[in-house]
């Protein structure tokens, strides 16, 4: 086939995506920075503010009180999520009996997630008749308030948050799964132990799946909102304001389109800035087979 | 001599690990256990601490009335409905753009690729408000049509793991059938798709997991409630009752749970296949 027939073709199947990305992603990313200069309720038309909405979102109390919400979760449920993945994903890659329950019966709870996760877990952290209080009864500790508390609502939902490394433990086993045994066997022979074999084997070959992981569960915690949604509607006191959630109710409640959009360009920002920043600096640490790409 | 060696030391370590193993499932099956539970537990029952975990009066009419109680069978349509739909569109539209990205060189085409990757890392509410604004003026609020359009244009995920599959096809096929008169469209359709079976099984399957989930395009679309999807459903529960039926909301969630219960559990192949490839081949 000559060029300009290939030419022809590669532009016929890809054009949905194109017509998609212009009208999907590229026109609305646009508009929302023309908003975030605005003030825009629908209804009338959008009427310029200059940094107004920026200059606002720096003296609202419940901005920031969002963003500290956000951060506390994220900083606490992304690494202590994915290492609870790997380790679990670390002990199921071992030869024990069985195996096939034990996968089953960690990665059965990420096929309840959302809205029926989100249901049965408030009926959990409930103080008088939920589980987590009468785990806690059993070994003689009497249990916060959970949800109904304002300093335990979000290490709640963190606890919740855990019950869902099924996900990332089934990538992480299928990246284990990956690493030759003749490696492992070759270092055993030559006396490496345990860790030695985990730092300078393992951890090298599955890296670039964390590197994977660790971007998607962090823009995944900056997007949460079922749980917000459901569970606590972002309180008790604004405990559990999450960024994206506070963003739901100033677009759609309140109607108040330009600030909602001048946030969703900070979280654009942050999310691409965070992005960009976790792939150079882990340029060092990742191994890519057959030399550095 | 070596192989013994090993098997002493590995045999602690394994039992270690089996133990751990065991404690971590019991961990992780509780809530699910307790949530078949309370499903059918009586009312009373309910209020008992500590929970029981078998229930004494165990009330299987749960499962029935709750069809009285909310119009379940509406939202289970509903939302049959937008993932059936998100479903197919993703799948047709995702496979046919892949196969552009693999099949033909072209200029522009590495750029386009790379912004097809970039798109990865777009948050939903960095766009959904010129979106929706968008779908307003088209008059499709209240409609299905915002939640299902896009996923007639591709899926950015979805493009980048068929494209995996499909270079796994060698150009030889492709030649043979060009040389044998085939179109290019007839070779997407009647040679690649044939052949990525399991890939297109994998790509069902997580778009319609992801979209079954959704609640937050939903909310913003669909104002009135015979139109509303088992999530937006399942959260207008927790807020209805003064006195919580934790019963009958366990039982909406189960049911609500239940397709991808199922999915999962006749197609655990396609699982893993799909899993491997988007998160090794990053």
């Amino acid at each position: 086939m000559n060029a300009s027939k290939e030419t022809k073709y590669f532009y016929l199947f890809v054009f949905p995506w194109i017509v998609g990305f212009l009208a999907f992603s590229l026109y609305p990313i646009l508009t929302s920075l023309y908003y975030s200069f605005t003030d825009y309720n629908v209804v009338n038309p959008a009427k310029f503010v200059g940094l107004k909405n920026y200059k606002d979102m720096i003296s609202d109390e419940l901005f920031w009180k969002s963003v500290k919400a956000t951060l506390y979760y994220a900083l606490v449920s992304v690494p202590v999520g994915l290492f609870l993945s790997l380790v679990f994903a670390l002990l199921l890659n071992m030869k024990v009996p069985g195996k096939r329950f034990f996968r089953v019966a960690m990665y059965l709870p990420s096929m309840i997630s959302g809205a029926a996760m989100s249901l049965l877990w408030v009926w959990i952290f409930n103080p008088q008749i939920g589980l987590a209080n009468y785990a806690l009864s059993l070994v003689g500790i009497k249990g916060p308030l959970w949800l109904l508390d304002e300093h335990w609502a979000m290490p709640s939902l963190i606890i919740m948050s855990f019950w869902s490394v099924g996900g990332g433990m089934v990538i992480f086993l299928a990246a284990l799964q990956g690493v030759p045994a003749s490696l492992r066997e070759a270092a055993t022979l030559d006396g490496a132990n345990f860790w030695r074999r985990f730092w300078s084997i393992t951890m090298p070959i599955i890296s670039p799946v964390f590197l994977f992981q660790l971007i998607m569960s962090i823009i995944g915690s900056f997007q949460v909102f079922t749980q917000s949604f459901i569970m606590t509607h972002g309180g008790p006191h604004y405990a559990t304001l999450f960024y994206v959630y506070y963003l739901y109710q100033n677009a759609f409640v309140n109607f108040n389109l330009g600030y909602a959009s001048a946030m969703a360009w900070l979280l654009l920002i942050v999310i691409m800035l965070l992005t960009y920043v976790i792939m150079r600096t882990s340029n060092r640490f990742i191994y890519y087979e057959g030399g550095r790409k | 001599m070596a192989s013994t060696s090993e098997r002493k030391t590995a045999a602690p370590g394994r039992l270690l690990g089996f133990i751990v193993l065991l404690v971590l499932s019991i961990v992780m099956l509780m809530p699910a256990l307790f949530m078949i539970s309370t499903s059918f537990k009586s009312n009373a029952e309910l209020l008992l601490f500590p929970p029981t975990l078998i229930p004494k009066d165990i009330r299987f009419d749960n499962y029935t009335t709750i069809f009285e109680k909310m119009e379940l069978l509406l939202y289970y349509k509903n939302s049959l409905l937008v993932s059936g739909f998100i479903v197919i569109g993703t799948l047709l539209s995702s496979s046919y753009i892949a196969f552009g990205f693999v099949r033909y060189r072209a200029p522009g085409r590495n750029a386009l690729f790379m912004i097809l990757v970039a798109t990865l890392m777009i948050p939903y509410p960095a766009t959904m408000i010129p979106q929706f604004v968008l779908f307003k003026n088209l008059g499709w609020v209240d409609s299905y049509l915002p939640l299902i359009v896009p996923a007639f244009f591709g899926s950015a995920y979805m493009i980048f793991l068929l494209r995996q599959f499909f270079s796994n096809l060698t150009d030889e096929l492709f030649e043979a059938a060009r040389i044998d008169g085939c179109s290019e469209f007839r070779s997407f359709w009647n040679i690649a798709l044939p052949l990525c079976g399991p890939a297109l099984a994998t790509v069902a399957i997580f778009s319609f997991l992801w979209s079954w989930d959704d609640l937050l395009g939903p909310v913003i679309y669909l104002n009135s409630n015979d139109k509303y999807t088992l999530p937006i459903a399942l959260a207008g529960l927790s807020s209805k009752f003064r006195v919580v039926p934790w019963n009958t909301l366990m039982v909406a969630a189960i049911y609500t749970v239940l397709p991808c219960i199922a999915l999962f559990s006749f197609c655990q192949k396609y699982f893993v296949e799909g899993i491997s490839l988007t998160g090794t081949k990053s």
